[in-house]
Formats: C-alpha cells, sequence, structure tokens
C-alpha cells in the first residue's frame, strides 16, 4: 500500500494533475493560507512560521525557502514518513494551495550572525 | 509484632491501643453533644450570635471523628521507656541523609514526630510537601545534582497511591529515593475509620514491579537492619527506589529490648559491578579495529568522573559520541559530540547504559498502512554492537521499560562507569600500531564536521527568531545569555523546547543537565526542578528550569514548598497552551482515518487544549510566595523580564516567568 500511496503522489505530481494543482496555486491567498494552517494543524509540528523543529518535524524548515507547489502538494499527499498524509478529503486542494501561498510569504528572518545572542 | 511486645511486657502499661479506645470513647461524645444539644433546642444562632456552622453532607462517624481529633497522649510519657522511632531516627541519622521531603500523615506520626523533636529537625530536615507525587519528585531531582538520595515518607495506601508515578519516574531513571509508608497492620487493635481506611496486608506490593527492593519490618532491630539495607541497595548500581513497610504501632510503641541489645550496622558502600575482562578485551578488539566505531551513551555518567572517563575514549578512539541526554555524559563543547544521524556509517557502536538499545539502530515509523507504524533498520548490515548495561542486572517483568530485545554482539551486564577504566585500557592494549594516522584522520574530519554543525544550529536557531509565541530558541538563548556568567545548572526541561538547550547551551560539567524523568510521567518538571535548585542551593549555584504548563498543572502545590522553604530557582515557562503530545497524537489519527480533526473551540483537539480559560501561571505562583510576571508574548520583552528574575532569585527567592511560546 505505501508504494501504491507514493504512485498516486508521483502520478499527480508527473501528470494530469499537475495541471488542477497548479491552477489552484494561481488563485491562491496568503491570507486564508495563515487560517488554514492553523485550521489543519499544521502549526503543530511546524510551528506558526514553518520553522520546524527536530522533534516533531525532524528538522525539516516549510518557510522560509518553501518548496515548489507540485513538490510541496505531492508530499503533503503521499508521505509516508514521519508526517502523516492529508488526503483531499479532510485538505481541499484550494486549501492546501492557501497554505503554500501563506508559508511562500513569509519572510526571511535575520541571519543569525545579526543576533548577538546567537554569538556569544 | 509490636502488638505482641506490648502486651508481653512488664511495664506498667499504658497501652497505645487501649489509650485510643479511650479517646474514640470521649471524641465520639465531644464531636456529637453539639448538634444534638442544638437539635434539641431549636437554636438557630449559637450564643455568641453566631450563625451556626453548616452541616456537613455526612457527619462523621464517632469512629471517624475520633481518629481525627483525638490528642497521641502517650507519645509523650516517656516513662513507657524509649520510643521506637526515636531508635529509628538515631538509624536514619546515621545515613547522613539532608532532607526528608513528605506530606504529613498519621501513619507515620511517631517517625515524624520523633524527627523533629528528638532529631532537632536535622539530617533530615522536613520539608513539608503538599502531594507525595512532589516529595518523590523533589528528591528524584536532589539526587541528579548531589548523588545522594533523600527519605520520604507516606501514608502507606492513599500517600503512596500519590508517590506511585513519582516512584515509577525514579526507577526508570535509575535513581535512588528512600520511601517509608506509613502502615498500622494490626486489625485488631489499631483505630478503626480513618487509620484502617488507610491500612492493608502489603503496601509494598503497589509499587514492588518498579522498586529494587523492600521489607516490612516487625521489630526495632528489623528495622535498623532494613533501613541500612535498604540505603545500600539503592546505592548500588543500578541505583533505583526502595520501599519500606513501616507499622504505625512499632514506631509508636517503647522499646523492650528483652536483653537483646540493639545495634545500628554500619553502613558500607558495595562496589558497582564491572563488566567481564574477556568481554571488555573482545569490545576493545573491535572497537580499535573499527573504520567508523560510535559511543552512544544514555545514562553512562552516575559520577563527574564519568564525563572524563568518556571523553578519554572518545579521544582516544577519535570516536564520535551520540548522547542521548538521560544524564549530562559528554561535553556539548567537545567536537567528538554529535548528532544521532552519525550512526547510520558505523561499522560498530557501544551502548553505554542505554534505555532502549533498539530504538538507537532502528526506526519505529509511526505511518504504517491503516495506521499501524512500521520498523526500519538505521544501520549497515554486519555492524557490531557491544553494550554495557547496568540495568540488565534488575530486569522485571510487569511494566515494559525494558523495551523492545536487541540482539547485540557483546553484551556486558555491568555498570559502565565502573567499567571504562578497564575498557580504556584494554583499547590503549588492542590499537595496532599502524592505525593512528587513520584515527587522526577520522577525528579531524569529525572536527570540520562538528564546526559545521555549529553554524547550522544557529542558522535554525535565527528561524521565526521575533515571532509571537516566541519561538523555543529564541527562549532558550534568552534565558542562557541571562545566566551565562553564573555558575548555573539547568534542572529540568520538561515540555519539549526541541532540544535547544542541549544544541547551544555550553554544557560541560555533571550539573549543567540532569536529564529527563525516566518514565516520562508528566508531572516530574516541577518538583524534580526544586529538589534539584535545593541541591545548588547548599552549593551556592544558579538554577533554572524551562517549565512546561501542562507539568506544573499535576501537582502546583510544590511552589508553595519552594517558597516555603527558601529554595531559589528561577522557572521560565514553555507555556504552549496545550498537552501538545497529544494535540499532535490526535492530528495523526485524525488523518489516518481521513477525518478533519475536531478542535471544538479551541486551536487543538477537544481534550488536548489549556486554554479557554487561559491559566495565569505568574498570578498562581504569586499566590505561593514567588515572585512573577506574565503573560510574556512579545520577544523583545522577554530579555528584560528573565533579567528582572534573575535577579530576584539571586536574592534568594524563587521567581516565575510565564511566556507564551511556540509549540515546540
Amino acid at each position: 500500500m505505501r508504494m501504491v500511496r507514493v504512485f498516486v503522489a508521483a502520478a499527480l505530481v508527473a501528470g494530469f494533475g499537475l495541471v488542477t494543482l497548479s491552477g489552484a496555486a494561481s488563485a491562491a491567498s496568503a491570507e486564508k493560507g495563515a487560517i488554514a494552517f492553523k485550521k489543519y494543524g499544521c502549526w503543530q509540528c511546524h510551528g506558526f512560521l514553518g520553522q520546524g523543529s527536530v522533534a516533531t518535524s525532524a528538522g525539516k524548515v516549510l518557510a522560509p525557502d518553501t518548496l515548489p507547489y507540485e513538490a510541496f502538494s505531492a508530499f503533503v499527499r503521499g508521505t509516508n514518513r514521519t508526517m502523516p498524509p492529508y488526503r483531499e478529503a479532510v485538505l481541499p486542494e484550494s486549501d492546501l494551495a492557501d497554505i503554500h501561498a501563506y508559508l511562500s510569504s513569509i519572510p526571511k528572518g535575520p541571519d543569525y550572525k545579526t543576533i548577538p545572542l546567537l554569538n556569544n | 509484632m509490636a502488638r505482641k511486645n506490648s502486651r508481653n511486657n512488664s511495664h506498667p502499661d499504658v497501652d497505645r491501643r487501649k489509650f485510643l479506645t479511650g479517646v474514640a470513647i470521649a471524641g465520639a461524645a465531644s464531636a456529637v453533644a453539639p448538634q444534638a444539644a442544638g437539635a434539641a433546642t431549636g437554636q438557630t444562632t449559637l450564643p455568641d450570635g453566631a450563625p451556626p456552622p453548616r452541616p456537613s453532607a455526612l457527619r462523621p462517624s464517632a469512629a471517624v471523628a475520633a481518629a481525627e481529633t483525638g490528642t497521641p497522649k502517650e507519645l509523650v510519657r516517656k516513662e513507657n521507656g524509649v520510643p521506637g522511632s526515636d531508635f529509628m531516627v538515631d538509624v536514619i541519622k546515621t545515613l547522613d541523609i539532608k532532607y526528608a521531603p513528605s506530606n504529613p500523615a498519621s501513619s507515620f506520626r511517631a517517625l515524624h514526630e520523633s524527627l523533629i523533636n528528638y532529631g532537632k529537625n536535622t539530617t533530615p530536615e522536613f520539608l513539608t510537601c503538599m502531594h507525595e507525587e512532589s516529595a518523590v519528585g523533589m528528591a528524584h531531582g536532589y539526587f541528579k545534582v548531589t548523588g545522594k538520595p533523600l527519605l520520604t515518607m507516606c501514608h502507606g495506601t492513599v500517600g503512596l497511591q500519590h508517590a506511585a508515578m513519582g516512584i515509577y519516574n525514579a526507577w526508570c531513571d535509575r535513581v535512588p529515593v528512600i520511601v517509608i509508608g506509613g502502615n498500622d497492620l494490626d486489625a485488631a487493635h489499631r483505630p478503626p475509620g480513618v487509620p484502617t481506611f488507610h491500612s492493608a496486608q502489603d503496601i509494598n506490593a503497589l509499587v514492588r514491579d518498579f522498586t529494587k527492593w523492600d521489607d516490612t519490618p516487625v521489630s526495632p532491630q528489623h528495622f535498623a537492619q532494613s533501613f541500612v539495607r535498604m540505603y545500600r541497595t539503592a546505592m548500588t548500581p543500578p541505583y533505583g527506589p526502595v520501599m519500606m513497610s513501616l507499622d504505625a504501632g512499632l514506631q509508636q510503641e517503647p522499646i523492650r529490648e528483652n536483653g537483646e541489645k540493639l545495634y545500628i550496622p554500619r553502613y558500607v558502600p558495595s562496589s558497582p559491578p564491572q563488566g567481564d575482562t574477556g568481554a571488555v578485551k573482545e569490545a576493545a578488539r573491535l572497537l580499535a579495529n573499527a573504520e567508523r566505531p560510535v559511543i552512544v551513551v544514555d545514562r553512562a555518567a552516575r559520577t563527574p568522573n564519568g564525563i572524563k572517563l568518556l571523553v578519554e575514549l572518545a579521544e582516544l578512539l577519535q570516536a564520535p559520541v551520540v548522547d542521548q541526554g538521560g544524564r549530562m555524559n559528554f561535553p556539548r563543547t567537545h567536537y567528538l559530540n554529535r548528532p544521532a544521524n552519525v550512526i547510520n556509517n558505523a561499522d560498530v557502536i557501544i551502548g553505554l547504559e542505554l534505555s532502549d538499545f533498539w530504538a538507537v539502530v532502528n526506526s519505529y515509523i509511526d505511518n504504517g498502512d491503516h495506521g499501524i507504524g512500521f520498523n526500519e533498520s538505521k544501520i549497515k548490515p554486519g555492524t557490531k554492537l557491544i553494550s554495557i548495561n547496568s540495568v540488565e542486572l534488575i530486569t522485571k517483568s510487569n511494566y515494559q521499560d525494558f523495551q523492545r530485545f536487541q540482539v547485540v554482539d557483546v553484551q556486558m551486564p555491568a555498570d559502565a562507569e565502573a567499567t571504562l577504566p578497564a575498557l580504556i585500557e584494554a583499547v590503549k592494549s588492542a590499537i595496532p600500531n599502524d592505525r593512528k594516522a587513520v584515527y587522526d584522520k577520522r577525528g579531524e574530519a569529525i572536527r570540520k564536521a562538528s564546526a559545521e554543525g555549529h553554524v547550522n544550529q544557529r542558522r535554525l536557531a535565527a528561524l521565526a527568531w521575533d515571532a509571537s509565541p516566541i519561538s523555543t530558541a529564541r527562549l532558550s538563548m534568552e534565558i542562557y545569555g541571562a545566566i551565562k556568567d553564573l555558575d548555573w545548572s539547568l534542572v529540568a526541561s520538561e515540555g519539549n523546547v526541541s532540544n535547544w538547550p542541549n544544541r547551544l547551551w555550553p554544557m560541560e560539567k555533571h550539573y549543567h543537565w540532569l536529564g529527563r524523568s525516566g518514565g516520562y510521567g508528566v508531572g516530574y518538571g516541577a518538583p524534580a526542578s526544586i529538589g534539584a535548585a535545593l541541591a545548588n542551593r547548599d552549593a551556592g549555584r544558579f538554577s533554572v528550569s524551562i517549565q512546561s504548563d501542562g507539568d506544573l498543572m499535576y501537582a502546583p502545590g510544590v511552589l508553595w514548598t519552594a517558597a516555603r522553604h527558601k529554595i531559589p530557582l528561577l522557572a521560565v515557562m514553555h507555556n504552549n497552551r496545550g498537552y501538545h503530545q497529544e494535540v499532535m497524537h490526535l492530528q495523526r489519527l485524525a488523518n489516518f482515518r481521513d477525518r478533519v480533526s475536531n478542535n471544538g473551540s479551541d486551536a487543538s483537539p477537544i481534550g488536548t487544549a489549556i486554554e479557554n480559560p487561559d491559566i495565569e501561571y505568574h498570578k498562581l505562583a504569586e499566590s505561593m510566595g514567588w515572585w512573577a510576571k506574565g503573560p510574556i508574548k512579545d520577544p523583545a520583552a522577554l530579555g528584560p523580564a528573565i533579567k528582572e528574575a534573575v535577579a530576584v532569585v539571586k536574592s534568594g527567592q524563587p521567581a516565575l516567568l510565564n511566556v507564551w511560546t511556540q509549540p515546540r
């Protein structure tokens, strides 16, 4: 079953699904995405700004430098690793696109070299 | 047995049982009479004009009233001889136990009285606790700073039931705690009512599965032998909690020596179990000839010397060390301190006092088909595994703290720290002459990776630096910035802050990091940090904890204990407003089942949030004598608040900051 799930995700990225996903992504709203990010519980493991955690997201950082939408969506839909998958029945495509827009809108934070507490 | 003594002795006898019977009758009369009088006259006010007391829903029985209100006068009647509990105090004092954090209870009233009056309330000093779990947690934290156990006393039934989770944590964390449960076993003579509810045939059974040893002495001499034995058992590695059921009659009645002179056995520490010579040599041979050896440690350094020995072994082999953090095993500043993923390429792994070797070399992915997890190996086929683990010597059956079974190639059921000197010598002898250059090259590569890792940690810490709620990285580094010039000790970091202190603070001394609860019984952090802060107070150190919200609310009365006994501690809260581990579990299950999680009116699944209303922890702490401030949500306000709190703690007072934080 895990193999099947990965295959389906790959097919979405490679085939017809890509057109639909790209369409959703282009109409996405960062503002709505901030609400969806909380509603669907993304913040629980990734933090409110997608900063991630070694404890809950295997160190994965969602923002800044958010993945391209297709790769992002394929992972969310088909992950069989630490993160549980979000299928469309739970997280509609338009909401996922909004979440992606929200993450993409998060500005880059300060360089660690400019933070005295990180340079003592 | 104590009853037998009192009945057989030839002294003029004010028998404890007869006396209490008298109290019961008198007490019953005084408790019942006023109510009966009021009912007869139809009075609605008392003679002084005050309204009559409101009746409770259930009137106490005569026996209960007597038990609650009777005065135990026989305790001051010295003519009957030396109270058994005075001798018990003599025994306890020989072991130099500094404190006895306890919640008072009638089943050990005689011992309590002897400790504070006969024993002058020193060695041990009674510390008033508001929950037995807090008392055990304090003893737990204290030991991890000092290496010395504390005594805690409790009711053998209801008190021990409260204490049980703390004892389980101590068991899983290999920490000695001396527990005495009062019990009144003589059904024919013990007071009826409450004391009888609080008695049981075998109170020790409740914790037998997670204590190293327990006993029920039946004479003063038996007590002396058992107490010294239980202390020695607890303090022989692997350490662990021990339990004594102490009969109330035995405590209370005078000693009848019957011609036998009482004595106190001398405590002589046991030497810790050391690994077999042949197994040590084989382990050394494997390590010395490995291309990519890795040392994994959890509770390896029992003492500060354990840290030095580990550094010596790691440098000798130029092998990376993965410190799982059960104790402060290895300096975080050392270039050989490396993250867990270094084991992926290992060809030899030595695990020292690991609580779960299986999980070191395997992954459990909680994301299989139909929500059932699956396993994956993290290591290459043929990787040789060596284990030195004293816990193998005390494995029990019921509770599953022994974790999954892992086959290892060289298995030593022995104390790692005690075995390290022999292992180091054996490795020195086993290193081939032509391997020096290989070791040096390996060390250089690790040094370079360590420097890169250090930069990467800082880069990650900067993410969400200005976020509100405050990031756990910023929380950790604002704290460190305020205490770095002090002789500091991070006494507890319960609630996950993404391990930032271990990743960024330059921890080197044994008290810089004290590990975690052991059994993951939530509610450990607050009492353990106060117990550890007590130890640090006596050593002149500054204590800080990162206190999580859920943990504090199990038994917040321990805050009062800290204020009452003047234990300075800076508690900075990681208040993420939820039982966050459970928040994520519920979300995970909902995802597996293709359901949108029902969060009700909260931010997280129903039953997991701690909000609506938000708990004002700063007011809670303030009400119990702490200096406190909050809620702090603005990251720019955190540094100044911590600075203010540090000054308070340096003056000898506990201080708490209620900080709203990111989830992890």
